[in-house]
């Protein structure tokens, strides 16, 4: 198996709180990885790493067996999906507009309407994103990731605040991305249900990582998936 | 006398050079709008009002002074905001008073020279020279091409920096560009709407094709055919009733979002037309 991410003993400090405590885990090529772990476990830390957004942090990040330090190639091999995308609501771009956005190389057309079109989103491609409900917003974000060709997708709690029906779409179009297009998915979520029904491998995160392994053995071991429960069901009650 | 101002050679240098002034202003003012930055062409006008006092004082020619202090304190004011993160207003009002400060300071040191200065604060475009003409079409050239070049890098730092950064798009520089950019666009436009009315330029044609609801290329096209529009207008009208050309471009410019506004208001703007 090809190791697409290596991250090897990551930590991430903030003056008043250790954010990530010595992490280490691999992903493989063609892995569909869940990260789940309560709000505040660090998994959007995690991603501002991985994506070289935080450059401080102790440890190694290796993507495609290069430190990214060293690099920022990789970044072309990626496609990132952010939680909530945000912009100003007025912002004069159409789907389409959006979808070529930062891209340096003369666009395929064909090869975006193709996509386009597998993300049901075809007809919107000239209406401006901030029409758009969350939901759609959301599929024209992977659209976006999707225009590079990338060997991973990074998603960072891609369905907050979407509908059910829409959440239900997105999450059969990220299974046929893994299973056909061989595309390695690292997405992060607090819906155990989910993870349980899309990812291959599972990662446990509370700032430390408490499990990483087979998706089937972590739902197969009660005990950690009630320490998870538990863990998020503070963290809900904490909140309200 | 309607007819006969097209044959004037000052009137054809004032309509191409204020042509190019309203592509320029509209197209960086809407990368400035976007970035809620609107009021950045304010003070960097403003801080080149200090670059034109320090110009006439030592005998340079005014915009030359204007140019490069303009540019080089906006870019010092973008670097400062960054390292100690003050936010973008605030750094705006910094910019845009110590220009002024330092203009009147140096004023008073020269003992004054109000005539000159008046053509600053609310601009010659009837007076502009060939070669005022010929700097102007180079600078507005040059940036297009720039812009053209490098859209879609522009369009994304400026519709959200973490992704843009993400996909590999060089933010920093990108941001230190527009500022660059606007900097010159603004000096460069002086001539037109003078120092006070500059932001009206950079704003009012942006935020009025904004409404329109259309994509990115179509709203800076509306946006410039608006500023082209109240420019060629203004000098026109202006010069016919003997009248400011500065305030009654940027006259047109309001008549044209106020119309804009009531077609909206009437729900005659479709949203998806």
């Amino acid at each position: 198996m090809l190791k697409v991410v290596e991250i090897d003993h990551l930590t991430i400090e903030y003056p008043d709180v250790k954010a990530i405590d010595d992490v280490s885990f691999t992903v493989n090529q063609g892995d569909f990885l869940g990260i789940i772990g309560p709000n505040g476990a660090g998994k959007s830390t995690l991603f501002a790493a991985m994506l070289s957004l935080n450059t401080k942090y102790k440890g190694t990040i290796k993507f495609f067996g290069t430190d990214i330090k060293k690099s920022k190639n990789y970044l072309k091999e990626i496609g990132y999906v952010p939680q909530k995308p945000i912009f100003e609501k007025n912002f004069p771009a159409t789907v389409n507009d959006v979808v070529k956005m930062g891209l340096q190389k003369e666009v395929d057309e064909d090869k975006i309407d193709q996509i386009l079109q597998q993300l049901w989103i075809h007809e919107l491609s000239e209406r401006r994103i901030g029409e758009l409900s969350g939901g759609q917003q959301q599929r024209v974000f992977i659209a976006k990731a999707l225009v590079n060709n990338p060997e991973i997708l990074i998603l960072d709690e891609p369905v907050t605040g979407i509908d059910q029906q829409s959440i239900d779409l997105f999450y059969s179009i990220l299974t046929e991305l893994n299973s056909k297009q061989n595309i390695t998915i690292i997405w992060s979520s607090h819906d155990l249900d989910a993870v349980k029904k899309l990812a291959n491998h599972v990662a446990c995160l509370n700032r430390t990582l408490f499990f990483h392994g087979e998706s089937d053995d972590f739902f197969e071991n009660n005990e950690l998936v009630k320490q998870y429960s538990e863990a998020s069901m503070q963290e809900h009650m904490h909140h309200h | 006398m309607v007819f006969e101002i097209f044959t004037f050679s000052f009137m054809h240098r004032a309509i191409i050079s204020g042509i190019a002034i309203a592509i320029l202003c509209s197209i960086i003012g809407l990368f400035l709008v976007l970035r809620r930055y609107s009021l950045f062409g304010d003070a960097i006008a403003h801080s080149s009002f200090g670059g034109i006092a320090l110009g006439l004082m030592v005998g340079i020619y005014p915009l030359w002074t204007a140019y490069c202090v303009s540019i080089v304190s906006a870019l010092i004011m973008t670097r400062i905001k960054d390292r100690f993160n003050i936010s973008g207003d605030a750094s705006i009002a910094v910019l845009l008073s110590s220009g002024i400060a330092v203009g009147l300071v140096i004023i008073g040191l020269s003992g004054g020279f109000t005539l000159d200065i008046f053509s600053f604060l609310f601009g010659s475009i009837l007076l502009v020279s060939v070669n005022d003409t010929i700097l102007i079409l180079s600078l507005t050239g040059i940036i297009l091409i720039v812009i053209l070049l490098l859209y879609r890098q522009l369009l994304y730092s400026t519709f959200n920096e973490e992704q843009a950064k993400v996909s590999g798009v060089p933010v920093e520089k990108i941001n230190y560009l527009i500022v660059f950019m606007a900097g010159i666009t603004v000096v460069t436009s002086i001539q037109l709407v003078g120092v006070l009315l500059i932001s009206a330029l950079f704003v009012i044609p942006n935020i009025t094709a904004i409404m329109y609801g259309k994509g990115f290329k179509q709203t800076a096209i509306l946006s410039m055919s608006f500023s082209i529009f109240s420019v060629v207008s203004g000098i026109l009208i202006s010069y016919i009733f003997d009248i400011t050309p500065a305030g009654t471009i940027v006259l047109f410019a309001i008549a044209i979002f106020a119309c804009t506004m009531g077609l909206k208001h009437a729900g005659l703007l479709s949203r998806h037309n």
